[in-house]
């Protein structure tokens, strides 16, 4: 049979194209444009080639940043989704319960970011704060504006109220999908409860919580607004993450061409990062 | 091995039942015998699946005891009272191998690794998976699933009861059909207690000595497939049971007479018992075509391989008869009850005759 082209199609997904181009790619294009480049005033350009890229990579700045990312990206995980089972294990399962727990695990989700950071920077402070005039008054010497440990675990704390529900909420769901015949052939079985969580209900929330620690990992990754608006990256850079590095490399100091090439690194790592957990994901679904 | 004694138990999913249509399972007073193979047969919702659950623990009764072998029951935890049940759907330990899935139960009981692998080999024969012991159970059909969902409540000797809900619908009918009577022949091995939940009456006139018929929440008889068959102590037995069920005729009773319409029909005696609304069952076995008796027209017939299915008209009502299969049906046909298989029933349940 003969084939017929027919390209007309391509007038359709046009308006989408034009849209990502102006939003994504030519912005993108723009920073590549930066990387490689030194400004100065008066819109002068000179070429640098891949000074910045070199630059950044000896730096010993981005790669403590980096390495803070990477910190606070574990221990957020590692706190986050064990307390997030938990949580959704002993949520109800039905009656007036289950919608009261709902909207209160969804509350933290739809406050705006940087109203969470408000919230916790006022919420922290020795003098008019509940959390930190009450840990003064206990007895802890708490300040996280000028200890880093405290400011570390304040940011930490807020993030584990922030985003734990969604969690919570991921994990509920793969949990209500189990049907009762499980539980009651378990009982048959004589399974002790960590047997039923290991065998039937961890299984059932397998690919829920690889979507959570996806989506979690990322975020906490990219994690800007919160800790800018509570430490501003202080006490001296240990909150500095990476975001928050940048902005200051860019709109701060106005150092656009290792700002651009600081951009360019650190979106390669997220496509990197989203890539591997793409793979795991889809070999793990192959598998089944 | 136990004796299960239903002592009346009565179960609503009520918080408050008050009037009797509250209960899902009116009361019950029942003995199941040790080592006996019982089959609970009903339409669905009418309470089997509850008893069946009630038993084995997962549900707590209403009203009621319950006793294996003598000993009160009711308060204890499924896990006491040491009870293998095999539900409708597959169960399966989606991440275990087909080993350990079997393994299962024995391992939760600490039973010696050596006693688990002798009693896993086993049962992996007897439902025909030993190929398959080292593969992960979620790659299975639904048909294997099931048969290892079966394996696990056959896997335990020492069990009270084994109790089975449903356990073969998913199951295709041709290993229905073996795995069917690989459980009768485990029964009359090891004389394991079973009770059976089906609403296929084949499943459980085969599998059952005894069967419990249930209607709307409560037993309406029990007894052995042939008697369920010939003395239908309920005209919703007589209905349920037989293929095509029995031919239930609104009568006039009078001493030894039957009166349907203008025909009047000889009972082979009087009925001990009149009601308002008095019933002549016949089932389509004993209902005889041949050139003699009551004359009717004949609607339809169905050749069902072994026997005809001939579905008449008799005074304006539907009736079914039997024919053999390589009988002739005549050209004027006509009816004949055949006094043994008559049964009369007032308000629906089934009363004796005096000679």
């Amino acid at each position: 049979m003969e084939r017929t082209w027919n390209n007309k199609a391509w007038f359709l997904v046009l308006p989408v194209l034009v849209l990502v181009a102006f939003s994504a790619v030519i912005p993108l294009m723009t920073v590549v444009d930066y990387s490689v480049q030194d400004t100065f005033g008066n819109n002068q350009f000179f070429w640098a080639g891949t000074e910045w890229f070199e630059e950044l990579l000896s730096s010993s700045r981005f790669w403590q940043a980096m390495g803070r990312n990477l910190v606070f990206s574990a221990i957020i995980l590692a706190i986050e989704v064990p307390l997030g089972i938990l949580i959704a294990l002993n949520m109800p399962k039905k009656g007036w319960g289950v919608p009261v727990c709902l909207v209160l695990m969804a509350l933290p989700l739809l406050i705006p970011w940087n109203v969470v950071g408000t919230i916790w920077q006022v919420f922290g402070r020795n003098d008019i704060g509940l959390f930190g005039y009450y840990l003064n008054k206990l007895g802890f010497d708490y300040n996280y504006v000028q200890d880093p440990l405290d400011a570390w675990f304040t940011v930490i704390l807020m993030d584990v109220w922030h985003w734990t529900s969604l969690v919570v909420l991921l994990c509920y769901a793969g949990l209500v999908s189990i049907p009762d015949a499980f539980y009651q052939a378990a009982k048959i079985d004589g399974a002790s409860r960590w047997a039923v969580f290991r065998y039937i209900q961890l299984p059932k929330m397998q690919r829920v919580l690889l979507i959570a620690v996806l989506l979690r990992f990322m975020d906490s990754f990219m994690i800007y607004t919160e800790p800018f608006v509570v430490t501003g990256g202080g006490p001296g850079n240990s909150t500095t993450f990476l975001s928050i590095d940048l902005v200051k490399l860019a709109l701060g100091q106005f150092d656009l061409g290792p700002a651009a090439a600081m951009s360019l690194v650190y979106f390669l790592i997220i496509l990197l990062l989203s890539w591997v957990f793409y793979t795991v994901m889809t070999n793990y679904d192959a598998e089944r | 091995m136990a004796r299960i004694d239903l002592d009346h138990i009565r179960h609503s999913y009520l918080p408050n039942p008050q009037k009797e249509t509250d209960f899902a399972l009116k009361e019950v007073h029942h003995t199941f015998q040790e080592g006996g193979a019982y089959a609970l047969l009903g339409p669905s919702g009418c309470g089997k699946t509850t008893l069946l659950n009630i038993i084995s623990g997962l549900l707590h009764p209403s009203h009621g005891k319950l006793l294996f072998n003598g000993h009160d029951v009711t308060n204890l935890s499924t896990q006491e009272r040491n009870i293998a049940q095999v539900f409708q759907f597959p169960v399966i330990y989606d991440t275990m191998t087909v080993y350990d899935n079997l393994a299962f139960p024995l391992r939760n009981r600490g039973v010696p690794e050596a006693d688990v692998d002798r009693k896993v080999r086993e049962t992996l024969d007897m439902i025909d998976l030993a190929d398959w012991a080292k593969r992960k159970a979620r790659g299975l059909t639904a048909d294997q699933k099931q048969k290892i969902s079966l394996g696990r409540g056959l896997v335990r000797s020492d069990v009270n009861a084994i109790l089975f809900d449903e356990p073969l619908t998913v199951i295709d009918p041709h290993m229905k059909w073996v795995l069917r009577s690989q459980l009768k022949q485990l029964h009359r091995r090891f004389g394991y207690t079973m009770v059976y939940v089906t609403h296929d009456q084949t499943e459980a006139l085969t599998f059952a000595d005894q069967v419990v018929v249930m209607y709307d929440g409560g037993i309406v008889q029990i007894g052995t497939p042939a008697e369920l068959f010939e003395r239908p102590k309920h005209t919703f037995v007589g209905y349920f049971i037989g293929s095509p069920g029995m031919n239930v005729l609104p009568v006039e009773v009078d001493g030894k007479t039957a009166k349907l319409g203008s025909l009047a029909i000889v009972l082979p005696g009087t009925p001990e018992k009149t009601g308002d609304s008095m019933e002549l069952g016949i089932r389509p076995e004993y209902v005889r075509l041949g050139r003699v008796g009551i004359g009717v027209s004949i609607s339809k017939v169905e050749d069902v391989g072994r026997h005809k299915v001939v579905r008449a008209k008799l005074e304006g009502r539907e009736i079914a008869a039997i024919v053999g299969e390589d009988e002739e049906i005549p050209a004027e046909p006509k009816l004949r009850f055949e006094p043994a298989g008559i049964n009369v029933y007032a308000d629906s349940w089934r009363v004796e005759m005096r000679a």
